[in-house]
């Protein structure tokens, strides 16, 4: 590891919290706001479910070595005392409000206790989870998604002479394969379903981000195989093959260890739906929250950076973090100030996006008894005859389980185009001691608003 | 460092999450489905829900919880009385 664990520099003590500026996700989005706002003197309170901060691209673990930037991003926030990180802390719901806050009170939770969370200001950095789309085979122990395999070796998985097979699409396909390969397994295919003409249409127009045409040299990948999708993955206990749709009709079968599916992204919206904002962020086909040029949701008082207004990288992320954390803090002309520098990295995120569709036959690849939302176990076949996402839920439970939609609700998405409906509370399985002491008053109110 | 697998002891190194310690017994299962199949992590980033393990009697996702010391970890979420669904 590269850094000591940085703790909470004040532990929680009563069931109700306070703190001028509440961040949610600590990834370069959520630790670049932090860093923008801490010179104001505003008492801020960063909050991220992982063990460590980080995020899914800085994600630290056993054998990590963190990235520069990331090291010196997390070593500033430690030496700013107006700022607390509480890692390993959820959001479960809305707490109740304060006669005088502007921002909803969230409900936290950790491993040990829940409070009421109350803020002045909240700025969503909630970032985005893979698109995870069902075939035969993908509730099979081995079978993962391509970030979640880097984040699973990054957390210690040893894979030390596994064979590893990586389909989906998207960049980070090839990210998985490095992180695979330098973790020590042998990776045996990437199969990407875009074909090779916009893989070279993509990779055309990365001279316009240098640092972007480095990064993709150094992942390209001698397996790499592009108009090739998953089939079907097959074995008894655990992953003992794969099979892949070639171009032109030809399948292969390979047999490996570990597959791991990636098909793009889906932002974390979940929140910020809940709170009341506005989704139809431009680069996420509508899928993000809408923020304006301040970062500013549609909600009063809430601002949204990063991945969950649209993915474009953690360049954009990082720019996207320091504008909403300005703005959070009042300083509009700070965050105003990077308007050009945001555009050249949404511009990349444009290209990115554009050149990755995906093809309409991954929508056939389930079959009647393939598990669509695996927390209930409901097939396929089951929810053909429905006609959108809450006729699902009340006549299959598909959605009602532990992750209440986040993985099947976008395969449905793609899958017959419903539209998943906002979440109310709770957003997670939450503990009943949690909700039990969301309700009690607060004990005292050492607040002091942002002037 | 030493944790306990639904009874049986295990070394890891530090700072591996339960998910990656459990990976380490094939096929790495951590709960079983409502239907009765063997499940384990899938998305790695405590969204799926897939990866939930009993500790000291409480549910934790495995896959963002780090083992610590003498940690005792059971894979019955799903079976156990009183564990069913959470």
């Amino acid at each position: 590891m590269n850094q000591p664990v940085t703790q909470p520099m004040t532990e929680p003590h009563s069931a109700h919290e306070r703190c001028d500026i509440l961040i949610i996700g600590a990834g370069p989005a959520g630790m670049a706001a932090a860093l923008a706002a801490a010179p104001s003197g505003a008492s801020i309170t960063i909050v991220d479910d992982n063990p460590l901060p980080g995020g899914q691209i800085w994600r630290d673990g056993p054998q990590v070595v963190l990235p520069a930037l990331a090291q010196q991003n997390r070593a500033a926030l430690t030496r700013h005392t107006n700022v607390r990180l509480l890692t390993g802390t959820r959001v479960v719901g809305l707490g109740d409000p304060q006669p005088g806050d502007k921002a909803s009170a969230l409900l936290l939770e950790d491993a040990d206790r829940g409070w009421t969370q109350h803020s002045q200001r909240i700025v969503l950095c909630t970032g985005a989870r893979e698109l995870l789309l069902p075939f035969p085979g993908w509730t099979l122990p081995g079978v993962t998604g391509a970030g979640a395999l880097q984040a699973l070796i990054k957390a210690g998985l040893d894979v030390r002479g596994q064979r590893i097979v990586i389909a989906g699409t998207g960049p980070l396909l090839l990210a998985a394969a490095a992180t695979a390969t330098q973790a020590g397994a042998t990776v045996v295919r990437v199969a990407e379903q875009a074909p090779w003409r916009a893989l070279a249409g993509f990779a055309a127009q990365l001279p316009r981000w240098p640092t972007k045409a480095a990064q993709a040299l150094t992942l390209l990948h001698p397996r790499l195989r592009a108009s090739t999708h998953v089939l079907e993955v097959q074995g008894t206990t655990q992953v003992q093959t794969v099979r892949l749709r070639k171009s032109q009709r030809a399948e292969e079968t390979l047999a490996c260890d570990r597959v791991a599916c990636g098909f793009g992204l889906v932002p974390n919206t979940h929140l910020g739906q809940m709170l009341g904002c506005d989704l139809g962020g431009p680069l996420s086909g509508g899928q993000g929250l809408a923020v304006d040029t301040q970062m500013h949701t549609s909600v009063p008082g809430v601002f949204a950076a990063g991945e969950c207004t649209g993915f474009g990288g953690s360049e954009r992320a990082l720019v996207q973090g320091t504008m909403a954390g300005h703005a959070a803090a009042g300083q509009v002309p700070h965050a105003q100030a990077l308007r050009p520098q945001l555009a050249r990295w949404e511009g990349f995120a444009q290209v990115l996006q554009a050149s990755f569709p995906l093809n309409e036959a991954l929508k056939t690849l389930a079959q009647p008894d393939t598990l669509v939302c695996r927390c209930e176990d409901v097939p396929y076949a089951a929810l053909t005859e429905r006609q959108g996402w809450i006729d699902a839920k009340l006549h299959t439970r598909c959605g009602m389980g532990a992750c209440q939609g986040r993985i099947c609700g976008a395969a449905t998405q793609h899958l017959f185009g419903w539209t998943p409906s906002p979440p109310r509370h709770l957003l997670a399985p939450a503990r009943i001691g949690t909700l039990a002491a969301c309700n009690t008053a607060p004990t005292d109110d050492p607040f002091t608003p942002l002037s | 460092m030493h944790i306990v697998v639904n009874g049986a002891p295990l070394q890891v190194p530090a700072g591996t999450s339960v998910a990656a310690a459990l990976a380490q017994q094939t096929p790495g299962t951590t709960r079983t489905s409502v239907t009765g199949a063997a499940r384990a992590p899938l998305c790695g980033m405590g969204v799926c829900h897939e990866c939930r393990v009993r500790i000291h009697g409480r549910t934790h996702l495995a896959c963002q919880t780090v083992c610590t010391e003498g940690m005792s970890i059971h894979t019955d979420v799903g079976t156990a009385p009183g564990n069913a669904t959470l």
